[in-house]
């Protein structure tokens, strides 16, 4: 059993209680590991993606562009055009000669055809290797056609998702300070890290419009082009989850002066002291404020406790695994799980940071697992050993759930369910409660026989 | 060569070359698919396969990073497979190149031959390579490619004849295989399929997470193919320099017949043909009475679908097999694509609707979504034939789309779906009669509730 476990990496898993905490996280991924990670390009795909009236061209070799065709549930209110796939399909001779002319001639071509608001390159690795020069090209488009034509610098080899993130950060802050913002709110946000997955922003934008608050840009779910020129008028940045855009907030606090609050909001408490934050910070402006975030959330939480309470019922004692790809999400879970009556036994993520880590070993019970960059093996390895109840992850770890007979519950970015918000608790609450109590699991060989190994132990006493 | 007079691609109708090739080496026994290049590739190939097979999909890596892609990716490689043998346990590696390590250049045939020497004292695996730069093939190309190097490095010497037939599938269901184990088993011959994904991909409950999933062609069956009656290909695109049944043949003279991927009467009719020939065995009663009920259905709802015009597209091989089979039931095939270039897809879609049309099928390799949308506009199809990815297109434009081939990630059952042989046909047809019944429903004013 123990086996499963790479020696390499030992220090990139800890059970909490069991000794000072450390856990090494932020290395490449172990060749040969089966690792749930992806890579750069993954990360700045991922954030820039639900800008929806800006033409997202992949340079390179078609498989990076059609594994990220449409995969993602970041729904747009007008345009769509983030849901198409674009991309140079390098071939043979490009790769010799060089993509240069290909990209300009791509370029020009889905500019013409799209009238896209801007448009973003996205440089895979083969790209980094055959040194296309794709900063000149995009100069040079954006020149003739008058739109910002971006590069995002996102060949996968050159990091895991996180540089990816960085790279999206820094294309999108090239369009910040571009646009009018004499007619903004001083009460006014952007949101930032949330990607409308099944609808989440505008749950979250109703929220925030119900206390007075007016939000300039989505960034990047529901995005527009426009809205993220006028970013830097907003009074506040609030930023969700830790990894995807905080960099983007740093650094319009240095250019622009706007200060910015980590939100989140999946769960009950994470969700309200979001809102409370945001009210804290504009309550000398606006002292009504915070009576009214109050408000808004006394009237959602009257119609949720009731109804979750029922779930509650059946789920308590259950235990949860939960691997995820960003950290910041773990924390909301784990809160989100309290209110189920449920227990994480393991925790862990694609990407964190040792201050993530750390904060997570802090707030878990003890003996839970934490691990960083994990692969099937070890995970089927503790999901058996924890007897776990519950899987939260995405697809690539709901067969490992599913195989073992454990519930699942998808939170990755290909959901087409609500999870966010007051109303988006009991929507998990009724998927976890759905999976997780199913009777079909008593049919699955491993609960069979474990049941049976029970009641042969129960008629033994 | 493509027939697209665009340089940008959108919606691609295609996928890249190592998903091919990971895929086939999933269908060797006790056998890990390993990708040489950078951990995203791999990462985004599971995705996609697990979405599709709901079935675990573990496909190492040798995870390059930005110093590997600089000074090659040798250690990553010879690291990787040590760590895949001491974890997996796995005794067949099938490593595939990907864009990154074939621009990097990479010697991977002279890498394995460095760590074959330097761990000469461990219980080495067989590793199996192929080359599959996705700038120069689709998965398709992979899927062969990976198929093609199984035989050609894994069957080293003559075996001693047996009476067994080698069957090179194609990319087929795991249902659609083992319909067509059922059927060599019925005609008494011991069969070597490879690659074999029927278990693989498509697992029973079982008691615990499998490392490396049971099922799949054995070694000894691979190694024993030099000494069969002769060889099955199924699919009528050329892909590959040398196919795995050209390459026994060539090499053990083991005789190759190469058929179409059975879908319909006629294509069917040629594969039992190639199995009477083979063996030596006339086909079954059981397979007849299937042709029989087969005509008899064909008949029974001929009405319904005659004259219906169908887009068809995805991997070429598929796109020429259900052409033969819209063709045959009074479809009419409007359009025929196919992301992929390959020189014969023209001559053989015509081969295939020879007698049931009165001319060849506009056919259109080398495109995209966005280059079918643009024909669609004018052609007005009743139907889309393909996978998942043509949905939104089968949306907008108010027809129904019938699901076949893969990637099906949008509905249940990919896997479980049969199209070839006189079973699969007729099980194609009744969803097809179906699927067509059930929009004339729909669109009817009143409805109705009896044919
Ligand atoms: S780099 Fe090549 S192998 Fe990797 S995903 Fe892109 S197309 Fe496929
Ligand atoms: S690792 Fe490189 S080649 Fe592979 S998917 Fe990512 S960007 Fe594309």
């Amino acid at each position: 059993m123990e086996q499963a476990i790479f020696e390499e990496r030992r220090d990139q898993i800890h059970r909490t209680g069991e000794g000072p905490f450390e856990l090494a996280c932020n290395r490449d991924s172990l060749a040969g590991a089966v690792s749930q990670r992806a890579c750069v390009f993954c990360g700045s795909r991922v954030v820039l993606y639900p800008i929806a009236d800006a033409l997202h061209l992949v340079h390179g070799p078609i498989g990076c562009a059609v594994y990220t065709w449409d995969i993602r549930g970041a729904l747009s209110s007008g345009p769509e055009l983030h849901r198409l796939s674009f991309s140079t399909d390098l071939q043979e001779k490009d790769v010799i000669f060089g993509g240069e002319k290909k990209l300009k001639a791509a370029l020009l071509e889905l500019i013409e055809r799209h009238k896209p608001k801007a448009a973003f390159v996205y440089a895979t690795c083969i790209v980094g290797i055959i040194g296309d020069d794709v900063g000149a090209v995009c100069r040079d488009v954006a020149e003739k056609t008058g739109i910002p034509v971006i590069p995002v610098q996102s060949e996968g080899f050159k990091g895991n998702k996180r540089e990816g993130y960085t790279a999206a950060c820094k294309a999108m802050f090239t369009l910040t300070g571009t646009g009018d913002i004499s007619d903004i709110s001083p009460i006014s946000i952007n949101i930032l890290g949330d990607f409308n997955l099944a609808g989440e922003i505008w749950i979250i934008r109703d929220y925030f419009k119900r206390m007075g608050v007016t939000t300039v840009a989505n960034i990047t779910g529901d995005g527009r082009v426009d809205d993220i020129r006028r970013a830097h008028g907003a009074a506040l940045n609030v930023v969700q989850c830790s990894g995807a855009t905080m960099e983007l907030a740093k650094m319009m606090q240095d250019k622009y002066g706007i200060p910015f609050i980590r939100a989140s909001y999946l769960g009950i408490e994470d969700m309200a002291d979001s809102l409370y934050a945001v009210a804290e910070h504009f309550k000398d402006r606006d002292p009504g404020i915070m009576e009214r975030a109050q408000q808004v959330v006394r009237e959602e939480l009257s119609v949720l406790l009731p109804q979750l309470g029922q779930y509650r019922k059946d789920l308590e004692g259950k235990k949860v695994a939960i691997y995820v790809g960003g950290a910041f999400k773990a924390f909301s879970l784990i809160k989100a799980f309290r209110h189920l009556g449920m227990k994480v036994v393991l925790v862990g993520s694609q990407t964190g940071t040792k201050e993530d880590y750390e904060e997570l070993a802090a707030i878990c019970d003890p003996g839970t697992v934490i691990v960083d960059d994990s692969n099937p093996l070890e995970l089927s390895k503790f999901v058996k050993e924890l007897d776990v109840d519950l899987f939260v992850g995405g697809v690539k770890e709901r067969p490992i759930a599913h195989k073992l007979g454990v519930g699942f519950c998808d939170h990755n970015h290909e959901r087409k369910e609500a999870l966010e918000g007051f109303v988006g608790m009991l929507n998990f609450a009724r998927e976890v409660h759905a999976s997780a109590t199913s009777p079909i699991w008593r049919f699955v060989p491993r609960r069979e026989a474990m049941a049976k190994a029970e009641a042969a132990k129960k008629e033994a006493l | 060569m493509s027939d697209s007079p665009y340089v940008s691609t959108t919606n691609a109708c295609k996928l890249c070359t190592p998903l091919g090739a990971a895929l086939a080496f999933r269908g060797v026994e006790g056998a890990i698919p390993f990708l040489h290049g950078s951990q995203g590739c791999a990462t985004y190939m599971r995705r996609y396969i697990i979405s599709h097979f709901r079935e675990p999909m573990d496909i190492a890596s040798s995870a390059l990073g930005e110093k590997q892609a600089v000074f090659g990716g040798g250690p990553n490689l010879k690291k990787g497979i040590l760590n895949v043998m001491s974890k997996y346990g796995a005794s067949v590696v099938g490593v595939a190149t990907t864009c990154l390590t074939e621009t990097i250049g990479d010697d991977v045939p002279r890498l394995l031959a460095e760590f074959r020497k330097e761990f000469a004292d461990l219980p080495l695996p067989e590793i199996v390579h192929v080359s599959t730069p996705s700038y120069s093939g689709t998965h398709m190309e992979g899927w062969h490619a990976a198929v093609a190097a199984l035989a050609g490095q894994l069957v080293t010497q003559k075996a001693e004849p047996q009476r067994r037939v080698n069957l090179m599938p194609g990319l087929v269901s795991p249902a659609d295989l083992r319909h067509l184990k059922d059927i060599l088993a019925d005609f008494g011959v011991d069969a070597t399929i490879l690659p074999d994904i029927s278990d693989s991909m498509d697992r029973p409950a079982l008691l615990d997470y499998e490392k490396l999933p049971a099922g799949g062609t054995t070694l000894a069956d691979i190694r024993a193919m030099s000494g069969s009656l002769g060889s099955i290909e199924c699919g009528r695109a050329s892909h590959v320099a040398e196919s795995a049944g050209a390459n026994l043949e060539r090499r053990f003279g083991v005789k190759n017949l190469r058929v179409g991927i059975p879908v319909g009467i006629r294509e069917s009719d040629a594969f039992f043909a190639a199995l009477e020939d083979l063996t030596g065995i006339p086909t079954p009663k059981k397979y007849q009475d299937e042709r029989g009920r087969l005509v008899d259905a064909y008949v029974d709802g001929h009405k319904y679908v005659a004259g219906k015009r169908a887009i068809v597209y995805g991997e070429e091989d598929l796109v020429i097999a259900m052409t033969a089979f819209l063709a045959e039931i009074g479809v009419k095939p409007i359009l025929c694509a196919t992301g992929a270039t390959c020189k014969n897809f023209k001559a053989q879609l015509a081969a295939v609707t020879e007698g049931l049309l009165p001319e060849p099928p506009e056919a259109r390799e080398g495109v995209d979504f966005h280059d079918i949308a643009e024909q669609a506009a004018d052609l007005a199809p009743d139907l889309l034939v393909g996978h998942s990815k043509g949905y939104t297109y089968a949306k907008a434009w108010n027809v129904p789309l019938m699901r076949v081939g893969f990637p099906i990630h949008d509905r249940f059952g990919g896997q479980r779906m049969r199209h070839v042989a006189y079973g699969g046909a007729l099980e194609l047809f009744d969803r097809l009669v179906n699927v067509v019944l059930e929009r004339k429903q729909e669109d009817s004013a009143v409805g109705y509730g009896y044919l």
